[in-house]
């Protein structure tokens, strides 16, 4: 019992929840532009895998990791319009059309990964993104190794939380997101076009999943390997609602969520007698109650899943 | 140019759309194939050959297809519902689990211990989704999510108890479930393969599931429910009790594919047993447009592509994850057809 919560006086742990949080900030932001635009993107658990082989890839044959990140970010933006493309202009069912696209890029990022490299052998390792340790900042006690020792892409996530929180409420392009999520008519009234910003939303939330999915393979680990996206889009989707569609709520989220994912990853060294499967269940499990906790309030985009089509009511 | 919707489809476009749909994804996954620098026309041929080409191959076809037309019956009937079951695996998982657990340690003769163990399965299964049912009805929580996180819990589950309570001692420590008794293991349907009379079980419930869906109330209301829920409530339809007897049927047939297959191929539970029959099964049914004859026939399109795949694999050295790609393409390939069995293009 006291081990349980010395646990949480550990700063590894602190450090930790950062980390695991980034794929999950960058896969919620990337649901949250597409539903604030009016289409669920079931796609994510597909396109993250896709971005994390597409990421490991580019490294791997050679690119740096920035290069990689981009890349990750256009295999998912393109998956991404694949979706659009079905949901928007098509008006296709988003849930059929989403799981597709989740099956059809897991596919095809496997098949590609064993294009390259063959059965058995043992999975290739890239050098992943480095802690940064920002000099004077990641020195000071506690908070130091815990805030300013992140690799690169954490703080991307962090910055791309804020821009967005940005972008969505004070400008008139997050204006205009927010109203094709809620009434795309009157965004067309207001001369402006539905369908095209729909595409965008999903195209670059998209991105952001890939990036995602990027992070697994180049900063969280050094490989790439099948199912090790672990259902974290899925996760994503519910966070969405848990934060009732709202960046800040989503950021918070993701690292309430990923607290309690480190906090169990430690807490199955000291406590003994328990199956580490009871441990590995707890996120998922905790996505479903807080789903129940929040479903009843829950301020969902009025256009969500409505396919628009013009002169149609 | 514009969308109009069909008042009613040909015959001839509902049967065209979904080959239509199989071509041009096989035409999409034969680019992918040339990237491994194999002829995509002879890569095809040894699919083909590898899953229909003898007698032994179509029988393993036939066992791999006979989970997936109950997979793909548990998403048809769902679907049609708009209830959005995407927990098939997990509940084909907990059916296996379930069968396998109570099969160990029953004491009845075979003939009357079958049954028992598909109803076991069939409730596992039916559970499983209702709790996704209940929680959308009561709470309005989207059962999409909750039914995918819950396929992880229960493969977790699984592996728990494979790993304690339902360890088979006999398996020289790997991870796999008590068998369940020999009396119980379905017979074989055709003598030295591995196809069982499961296979029967499941046209059985096709054939039942079309009755059910095309002559009885529930069947319409099910319709109803899912073609327009508010007139269907206008109409006096109890549309939580339907969507509750939905979510029975549906979790219900896609246990019994997991009951079916530990009582017919593999004996235990492992955590891999499945490739992915709850997942394919969505394929499965949207290939078939929903409909119950149309599953059957999607589902062995299905088999084939992944027997096949194994085969071609094995003799050219495409990598097998070639059959995930063209059953992923044709269920977005069959999306769009679907636009056009509904509506025509105006000028």
């Amino acid at each position: 019992m006291i081990e349980a919560l010395d646990l949480l006086f550990n700063t590894s742990l602190w450090a930790a929840v950062l980390r695991i949080a980034t794929p999950l900030i960058f896969g919620v932001l990337g649901a949250l532009l597409c539903e604030r635009a009016g289409v669920l993107n079931l796609g994510i658990e597909g396109i993250m895998t896709m971005g994390a082989m597409a990421g490991w890839l580019t490294v791997h044959l050679g690119g740096d990791l920035w290069t990689g990140l981009a890349v990750a970010a256009a295999a998912g933006a393109l998956m991404g319009l694949l979706h659009a493309m079905l949901t928007v202009p098509l008006g296709l069912s988003q849930h059929v059309s989403g799981l597709g696209i989740t099956l059809f890029a897991s596919a095809l990022a496997y098949y590609l990964y064993r294009l390259i490299v063959t059965v058995g052998d043992s999975p290739p390792t890239i050098t992943p993104f480095r802690r940064l340790d920002i000099p004077g900042l990641s020195d000071i006690p506690v908070l130091g190794p815990i805030l300013f020792a992140q690799t690169a892409p954490t703080y991307l996530a962090l910055g791309t939380a804020l821009v967005l929180a940005y972008v969505l409420a004070r400008t008139p392009m997050g204006l205009a997101i927010r109203m094709t999520g809620e009434n795309p008519h009157a965004v067309e009234a207001q001369g402006l076009n539905p369908i095209a910003i729909r595409i965008g939303a999903v195209v670059a939330g998209s991105a952001l999943m890939g990036m995602g999915g990027a992070f697994l393979t180049m900063a969280a680990f050094n490989s790439f390997f099948p199912e090790m996206v672990q259902g974290r889009g899925w996760i994503c989707i519910a966070l969405v609602v848990f934060a009732s569609w709202r960046p800040g709520k989503a950021l918070a989220g993701a690292l309430l969520f990923a607290f309690f994912d480190a906090y169990q990853l430690r807490l199955q060294t000291v406590v003994e007698g328990v199956p580490y499967q009871l441990f590995l269940m707890a996120p998922y499990i905790l996505s479903i109650v807080a789903l129940i906790l929040v479903a009843r309030r829950a301020r969902v985009p009025e256009a969500l899943m409505a396919p628009y089509r013009r002169g149609e009511r | 140019m514009r969308l109009e919707r069909r008042a009613d489809t040909p015959l001839r476009l509902v049967v065209l759309a979904p080959l239509g749909a199989v071509l041009a994804a096989l035409i999409l996954a034969a680019g992918l194939i040339g990237a491994a620098k194999v002829d995509p026309l002879m890569a095809y041929g040894e699919m083909l050959r590898g899953a229909l080409g003898s007698r032994l191959s179509v029988t393993e076809m036939l066992t791999r297809a006979t989970p997936l037309i109950l997979t793909g019956l548990a998403a048809a009937v769902a679907f049609r519902a708009r209830l959005w079951n995407i927990g098939g695996e997990g509940q084909f998982y907990l059916g296996a689990l379930t069968t396998a657990w109570v099969g160990h340690s029953l004491a009845l003769p075979g003939a009357l211990g079958i049954p028992v163990l598909m109803v076991c399965g069939m409730a596992a299964g039916a559970l499983l989704l209702a709790g996704p049912a209940v929680l959308r009805l009561r709470f309005g929580v989207d059962e999409v999510v909750t039914t995918l996180l819950l396929n992880f819990i229960v493969i977790l589950f699984v592996g728990l108890m494979i790993e304690g309570p339902l360890k088979d001692p006999l398996a020289f420590g790997w991870p796999q479930s008590v068998p369940v008794a020999g009396d119980f293991r379905l017979p074989d349907l055709i003598a030295r393969t591995r196809l069982h009379i499961g296979l029967l079980i499941a046209l059985a419930a096709a054939g039942l599931v079309w009755l059910i869906l095309a002559r009885t109330v529930f069947g319409v209301e099910t319709r109803a429910a899912g073609l327009n829920p508010r007139a269907a409530t206008f109409a006096g339809i109890a549309l939580p009790r339907t969507i509750m007897g939905v979510a029975l049927v549906s979790g219900a047939l896609a246990g019994l594919a997991g009951a079916i297959e530990v009582m017919g191929v593999t004996g235990g539970v492992t955590t891999t047993m499945s490739p992915g029959f709850g997942y394919a099964g969505i394929v499965v049914a949207m290939l078939a447009a929903l409909h119950p004859a149309g599953v059957v026939a999607a589902a062995i399109f299905v088999a084939t592509v992944f027997v096949g795949a194994d085969a071609m694999s094995r003799a050219t050295g495409v990598p097998s994850f070639i059959a995930d790609v063209i059953v992923a393409l044709s269920l977005l390939t069959m999306l769009v057809a679907l636009l056009f069995t509904n509506y025509r293009i105006r000028r």
